[in-house]
């Protein structure tokens, strides 16, 4: 149990320190208020230009948009810990190796707060002020009480999957010289194949069903299109399905490479 | 003044030497960067591309012409990056207190800090933007009159001198704030990404919100119309060159802000 | 000569609490506090004259620093350097004077020594014959020759420092400022530092101005200490005159400090540890820690 207390203090001195920033946080949404408008007008010429070829309620395109920038810092992978890579980079991790927890869960614990402190600090402003904005650029309703109980879930799923994988680009930094690089060879892969970039639904279908396997789908895809309900029935499920079986995979093998990369370590002698 | 100008772009290209040979201190993280950066771009290409094949044309415009536009917008981005790293890091620099070694030093700010980086880096980014930019001629039908290439010139130029002023507009908050300086990356950040379609796709509003509170229009939907041949009218093409006015205006502000830090302290 | 007369300088600090309660109310209002880092300092410093600037943490001595060299505009009074006003005409200041701070680095960090010599010899625009002049007459004093050729990055803490001063010094400056020079130095740098400082004073005439916590630097190097103590100048003397000031407080208080049973009974003959014993007594009695 005290165990558990250790890393729910991690947890909390990095929410504080999240909340600290109270100018950046405000302009940060202001910011994203701006970004999302622009998206949600890009995606109506796009409808307006050739309205038989949308794949989605345009409605639910707009709540995407919102959702996504709502939520953007807890998903996207560019937003890694920096101070994670520079312990990683300068030795600074022989303290961490002292500490009496595993660096797995420490990390994990440490990650996940900053990104549940940016995102749930930012989501609320932004969220507000995007349903009250006029008719068509205002984010609706979840499509029902059913969908909203899975889109929270699924989010929650999603961020774990999210850190589980960020667990991975850490680790790898362990094997390379210059994590900058290979952090950003993966966050262009991943931005686009978790529905950032465009929604999953606007990719041509055979591109379309395979990245929807893969686990960078459970990412925004999942949980966003619950939302609006254009993930609905068997579809929904098997979705929420493969968000659950990547954050298995991806934590078991992530524990296993960061006892190798821990071994490592010793031996090198930091 | 002949002989200061001249020492000073001595001194810019010594500083641009020692960030270079700085850089190259570390060339696999170089090589990787470059090959990040170009691959990391192609996502919006990609992004853009899917959208064209679902839609074919958006508000008129084809896939070939929006890739020019595109290209373009990405090589100003890419080379305001470029020169004007140093500025778009400038928070960092207030914050360890580097500016203050700046002050010290008996030469104007502005050089310094240009010459405290350059971000060769980006050069994967201007690589994508030529190879957009190719495909975007080979694929649209525009007629490449004398015109149009200085017209291209211009924008170039504009394009620029603008994201080069936002920085230095960004930089001269960090004096007074260092949290707020992310409502300026709307501009910086929002014009690249949003910038890759001409802005008249956005609407009315936005067209004009984007040329009277934000120069944004004069180096790219102005320009864009008579590259296209969508207009006759020529000088819409000198438009961009507005944006060195815009730059001045940054540069009031930097120095306001300088001399603000001067008396508030760090 | 440098003079200071009634210079004062507050700041404003935004208060920021513990506690995610704290945090949250943070979000909406913000309280500020004012701190005054110095309140009516005046001294009159002399060419050539060595003089070693003292006090606790925070007392003010970097605001001083600053204002003395132009970065930093005072609220009132009134400050010369050599008949310039520092903050007036920056770059016609800043040319003339030098500044090392010990816990700064003015080198570029990736490239060797010698390249950042060579830029600021374009920055400072040194003719070249000072420059070789200056080049070799510090690479002898300092023993630079070996470390030129290394990148900065490489350097011992040591080393750095010693590159550090050169590079303050290249383009032949009339007033030095040093501010905490051999913070985290070994024996042998520190030795090597203020034989150095010692030689630039009296051969070059260079006027120094030499903020420190360690004692034995002001015991080495300077006949004269300003002790500054929550933004006011609180002694302006000798080293005599300060222990004269110790003894007028009282002795320092032996019963605070519990290494010291009573072991040392000659505490004067004792150099620079004693000499801490009386500043940090000093400090206590005046209460500006």
């Amino acid at each position: 149990m005290t165990k558990y207390k250790t890393y729910f203090s991690f947890f909390r001195i990095r929410f504080n320190m999240g909340l600290q920033y109270r100018v950046a946080a405000v302009s940060g949404a202001a910011t994203q208020l701006l970004w999302g408008l622009m998206e949600c007008l890009a995606f109506m010429a796009f409808q307006r230009s050739a309205p038989e070829a949308y794949p989605m309620a345009v409605s639910a395109t707009v709540s995407y948009v919102w959702l996504r920038e709502a939520f953007f810092s807890a998903f996207t992978t560019w937003n890694a810990d920096q101070d994670i890579f520079d312990s990683i980079v300068n030795g600074g991790i022989a303290y961490e190796l002292c500490r009496p927890v595993s660096i797995y869960h420490m990390w994990f614990a440490k990650t996940t707060a900053s990104r549940a402190a940016g995102a749930g600090l930012r989501c609320i402003p932004l969220l507000l002020a995007a349903s009250i904005l006029p008719r068509p650029y205002r984010l609706s309703l979840p499509a029902s009480p059913l969908h909203f109980v899975l889109f929270t879930i699924t989010l929650l799923l999603g961020l774990g999957v999210t850190v589980a994988f960020c667990m991975f680009t850490y680790i790898l930094a362990f094997f390379t010289i210059s994590p900058q690089g290979l952090r950003m060879l993966l966050t262009s892969m991943i931005d686009f194949l978790s529905g950032a970039i465009i929604p999953l639904p606007f990719m041509p279908d055979a591109v379309r069903s395979i990245v929807e396997l893969l686990p960078f789908a459970g990412m925004f895809n999942v949980p966003l299109l619950i939302y609006s309900g254009e993930l609905a029935g068997a579809a929904m499920y098997r979705g929420i399905g493969l968000q659950c079986f990547w954050l298995v995979t991806l934590v078991i093998s992530g524990r296993i490479l960061c006892r190798v990369a821990e071994r490592r370590i010793v031996v090198q002698g930091g | 003044m002949k002989e200061k100008i001249k020492s000073n772009v001595k001194l810019y290209f010594h500083y641009l030497s020692v960030a270079l040979r700085s850089t190259m201190q570390y060339k696999t993280s170089f090589y990787l960067m470059v090959t990040g950066r170009f691959l990391l771009f192609f996502n919006g290409i990609l992004g853009v591309y899917f959208m064209f094949s679902r839609f074919g044309h958006v508000k008129g415009y084809t896939f070939g012409e929006v890739l020019l536009c595109f290209a373009i917008i990405q090589a100003d981005f890419a080379l305001a990056e470029c020169i004007g790293s140093g500025f778009a890091a400038f928070a960092g620099i207030v914050r360890q207190g580097e500016f203050d070694r700046v002050l010290l030093r008996p030469r104007s700010t502005i050089l310094q800090v240009l010459g405290s980086q350059f971000r060769i880096d980006r050069i994967g980014l201007i690589f994508q933007a030529v190879f957009m930019f190719t495909y975007g001629v080979v694929i649209s039908p525009v007629e490449w009159t004398f015109g149009r290439i200085m017209t291209v010139c211009f924008m170039l130029l504009g394009g620029t001198t603008l994201f080069v002023s936002f920085f230095l507009l960004r930089a001269a908050f960090t004096f007074f704030t260092l949290d707020g300086i992310e409502l300026v990356n709307i501009l910086t950040y929002g014009a690249q990404e949003h910038g890759k379609y001409p802005i008249d796709i956005y609407g009315k509003k936005m067209l004009k919100f984007c040329t009277y509170v934000i120069p944004y229009t004069l180096i790219q939907y102005y320009p864009l119309q008579y590259l296209l041949g969508r207009t006759n009218r020529w000088y819409y093409g000198v438009y961009p060159l507005c944006a060195l006015y815009f730059l001045l205006i940054c540069y009031g502000m930097w120095r306001f802000g300088m001399r603000h830090y001067q008396s508030a302290g760090s | 000569m440098i003079t200071m007369e009634h210079v004062c300088k507050s700041y404003r600090v935004a208060k920021r609490n513990a506690g995610m309660k704290e945090a949250c109310k943070a979000l909406f209002r913000r309280e500020t506090e004012v701190i005054q880092a110095l309140s009516d300092v005046s001294f009159t410093i002399q060419d050539g004259e060595m003089v070693g600037y003292i006090g606790p943490n925070g007392a003010g001595k970097s605001s001083t620093i600053k204002i003395l060299s132009g970065i930093l505009t005072p609220e009132s009074g009134s400050c010369l350097v050599d008949g310039r006003i520092p903050w007036k005409n920056r770059t016609e200041h800043v040319r003339r004077i030098g500044v090392v701070f010990g816990q700064r680095s003015q080198l570029w960090w990736d490239v060797p020594v010698i390249d950042s010599f060579e830029l600021l010899k374009d920055i400072y625009s040194i003719p070249s014959n000072e420059y070789w002049n200056n080049m070799e007459e510090l690479t002898e004093l300092l023993h630079l020759q070996e470390l030129l050729k290394m990148p900065t990055r490489q350097l011992s803490l040591g080393q750095r420092m010693r590159c550090e001063i050169a590079a303050s010094l290249l383009h032949s400056p009339k007033i030095l400022f040093l501010d905490e020079p051999t913070i985290g130095l070994d024996a042998v740098s520190k030795l090597a530092v203020r034989e150095f400082v010692m030689r630039l004073n009296q051969d070059h005439k260079t006027t120094v101005i030499l903020t420190t916590h360690d004692m034995q630097d002001i015991e080495a190097l300077t006949n004269r200490i300003i002790l500054i103590g929550r933004g006011r100048v609180l002694m302006d003397g000798t080293l005599d005159d300060m222990r004269r000031l110790a003894k007028e407080q009282g002795e320092p208080e032996r019963e605070k400090m519990p290494a010291d049973n009573g072991s040392m009974q000659a505490p004067a003959e004792c150099g620079s540890e004693s000499l801490e014993r009386i500043v940090a007594g000093i400090y206590q009695k005046l209460d500006i820690l």
